[in-house]
């Protein structure tokens, strides 16, 4: 966006004018050089190689051949489809928290935090200055089975409900499905307020003025001017929480149990454990692909395509 | 943020902004790079590149390959370890029985904890293993069943019996000729490894767990039972406790131990399977009872007085973590000697006080006593004849088994 700077040509369409240079018709795409090479190597060669390994057959001893095995495919999903639905469950779910929870917080930082705007900013980003597992073990800590938060959920009859609709055990939460999306929720967070945050505080402020001015409630001017306007910052904070965390294993791993395994660790499991690379390979071309229907069907309907 | 803000132009301008990113010598829109981007995908993608990724038969690439040792010239030796495996002084920087070995030999231990599971481990120096490359260690320590792989897949070398003289004397007898390497051809072990069942007085308040079956059956205990990702220790205590011998037992044992632990998993018996991180569960009291590695337990033990072991009647698993040279190591007799070295009674006592696993050289109980005289009596870390006699060994596994197991196990724990 550079290029719209305030000393920048005139920003009219100038196709009647004389045609461009030819010494810099090149240059954006040598710009665009490093970020291809990057691309290729780091993104298009794995996934060429991802895609060859989906469709081979073999084993480690006597080496994989393509094969073109395509009913690993069916295979996999065959027998993994709870646990890819439970990871568009849970990564749905933590999200759909992450908004809950951050986007007060984020209007807040933007609106409303006055000097303490950087102090609030420097909190929201402090967990990423620890290492993502320490920050996961910490919830075994919170939520530990005789801690004061079971016990206080305990005593509020709060797991009796959870219990009931299934989403917790008896009275813990740890190794429940709650404790995931619990621990989902909280490493996302930062991802979902910091997107948030940036499309808020563009907002003018004389716009809510505006919106005051015409007589329009506090909770109108919310729906119908704030909210409207943050959308950029809704569509890419639930894309930045939701992928990775339908593709997580950690907070599974950690905070969940058996009947918690998300598709992350079944991918895991295949590929260090069972050495199943085609399993592994064809189930991560499978979760992608489900992830890049998910993300078109869903800015096709935020019609935000411009800006994600 | 000042330069570009989209409110405070006026439509016009907007418009003409936006024409002059799409029709402009710029129009490099993003989407257009993207569908550039997806497009040179898919030719490079093509049917020839994607058959031309094979992975070769990894028996086949390399069998005990050695590089040129240059060992006599580079006085140097790369050490891959677990973590918290070496003995370290008060500053937490040295590692006093590697400063001595330098000190004696000249040899500089370059010596690095990179090693935190068996399986990540192997991912990580399998491509270069697999390709006969030099993985850049001239040490790794692993797990019997992976360093079995290893050897069986040709990927390590064959030790030098002339450079290992303390090793080969000193080797506890009960691990001298592990059925995944007779003799100890290949590697020696650096630690071994009991597993046993740990538990939480405070959480089992009063009740008493004395086996496997304690664990799997008692109603009291629900959902406060934890067991290892780690088939072997697993699926081994549970066979020993169903009578079943862990060095010979055929595949419809290993079915009735999956059922078996299925069974409780099914009534929310166990809680879940963890890895490394049971000790966490085992402190706070969410596992009451767990199957554990009595290394760790000695130290939570020294930590929290509610911590403690028992040994079933019906034996325990041990298993060891080896050293073992892989292929084209530049320095493999530098190696071999700091290998032998731990097999010093010395050196060896000096770890076997800080690190508290099983220690596997003979000959040490009155080094150890000199060092910390309850570590010596302790028979997790000098085994007793009561307590070598109570230890098993999880047999080797075919390529086949090995595959056809894990998938249970796996379908077991959820994935």
């Amino acid at each position: 966006m550079a290029t719209a700077t305030p000393d920048a040509p005139p920003l009219a369409p100038a196709p009647a004018k004389r045609p461009p240079r030819r010494r810099g018709r090149w240059t954006p795409y040598w710009l665009l050089l490093p970020g291809l090479l990057w691309l290729f190597v780091f993104f298009a060669l794995p996934m060429v190689y991802q895609a060859s390994t989906s469709v081979q057959t073999g084993s480690l001893e006597e080496g994989y051949k393509v094969t073109w095995h395509f009913a690993t495919y069916w295979d996999a999903l065959a027998d993994y489809w709870p646990q890819f639905l439970r990871s568009v469950l849970y990564a749905g779910a933590a999200t759909i928290l992450c908004l809950i929870l951050g986007y007060p917080l984020a209007y807040l930082i933007a609106f409303r935090a006055g000097r303490w705007r950087n102090l609030i900013m420097i909190l929201v980003i402090a967990p990423f200055f620890t290492s993502f597992l320490i920050r996961t073990l910490a919830w075994k800590t919170i939520l530990a089975d005789g801690g004061p938060v079971v016990g206080a959920l305990n005593s509020l009859h709060v797991l009796d409900v959870t219990s009931w609709l299934g989403i917790t055990a008896g009275d813990r939460v740890l190794a429940t499905p709650l404790a995931v999306v619990c621990g989902l929720t909280y490493n996302f967070l930062p991802f979902m307020i910091l997107p948030l945050y940036t499309s808020l505080e563009r907002i003018d402020g004389r716009l809510h003025e505006a919106a005051g001015d015409l007589y329009a409630r506090p909770f109108t001017t919310f729906r119908k001017v704030t909210f409207p306007l943050s959308m950029p910052g809704v569509v890419s904070g639930t894309l930045l929480t939701f992928i990775p965390a339908s593709g997580d294993y950690v907070n599974a791993d950690l905070l969940g149990s058996t009947d918690t395994r998300m598709i992350g660790n079944v991918i895991q499991t295949q590929f260090l454990r069972i050495l199943d690379y085609p399993t592994a390979a064809a189930l991560s071309f499978i979760l992608m692909a489900a992830i890049l229907v998910m993300v078109t069907l869903y800015i096709r309907k935020s019609g935000t395509e411009d800006l994600v | 943020m000042e330069q570009y803000e989209p409110d405070r132009l006026s439509p016009a301008q907007v418009a003409a902004m936006r024409r002059s990113f799409r029709n402009g010598r710029a129009a490099l829109t993003r989407r257009s790079l993207l569908r550039a981007s997806a497009g040179g995908a898919l030719v490079a993608g093509g049917l020839g590149a994607l058959t031309g990724c094979g992975i070769p038969a990894a028996g086949k690439t390399a069998g005990g390959v050695s590089a040129d040792d240059h060992s006599a010239k580079e006085k140097t030796v790369s050490f891959s370890n677990w973590t918290e495996y070496m003995d370290v002084d008060e500053s937490e920087k040295h590692h006093p029985t590697l400063d001595a070995f330098t000190e004696r030999t000249g040899i500089k231990v370059k010596y690095t904890e990179d090693i935190n599971d068996n399986v990540e481990f192997f991912g990580k120096i399998k491509p270069q293993l697999a390709a006969g490359q030099d993985t850049g260690r001239d040490i790794i320590v692993l797990t019997d069943w992976l360093a079995g792989r290893l050897i069986r897949l040709g990927w390590v070398q064959k030790l030098d019996p002339s450079n290992l003289p303390h090793a080969f004397a000193n080797l506890s007898q009960q691990f001298r000729s592990p059925d995944w390497d007779p003799g100890r051809a290949y590697s020696y072990p650096w630690q071994g490894i009991s597993t046993v069942i740990a538990y939480n007085k405070k959480a089992l308040d009063g009740v008493e767990v004395k086996s496997v079956s304690d664990m799997l059956d008692n109603p009291k205990l629900k959902g406060r039972v934890g067991f290892l990702s780690e088939m072997r220790d697993s699926i081994g205590m549970t066979l020993l406790d169903m009578g079943k011998d862990p060095a010979k037992f055929t595949d419809d044992d290993y079915d009735a131990a999956v059922a078996r632990l299925q069974k409780a998993v099914d009534k929310g018996q166990i809680r879940r399977f963890s890895g490394n991180d049971y000790t966490a569960d085992l402190t706070s009291g969410d596992f009451a009872a767990c199957i554990a590695w009595a290394g760790d337990v000695v130290q939570l033990k020294a930590d929290s007085p509610d911590i403690d072991f028992i040994i079933p009647d019906s034996g325990y698993i041990t298993s060891s973590d080896n050293m073992l040279i892989p292929n084209r190591a530049r320095h493999k007799t530098n190696a071999e000697r700091l290998m032998d070295y731990y097999y010093e009674p010395g050196p060896a006592a000096e770890l076997a006080a800080y690190i508290n696993y099983v220690c596997p050289v003979d000959g040490v109980k009155p080094y150890l006593a000199k060092i910390d005289e309850s570590a010596a009596d302790n028979p997790l870390i000098i085994p007793d004849a009561a307590m070598a006699a109570k230890s098993h060994a999880f047999r080797l596994l075919s390529q086949k088994e090995e595959t056809a197991y894990e998938e249970k196990f796996a379908k077991l724990t959820g994935a």
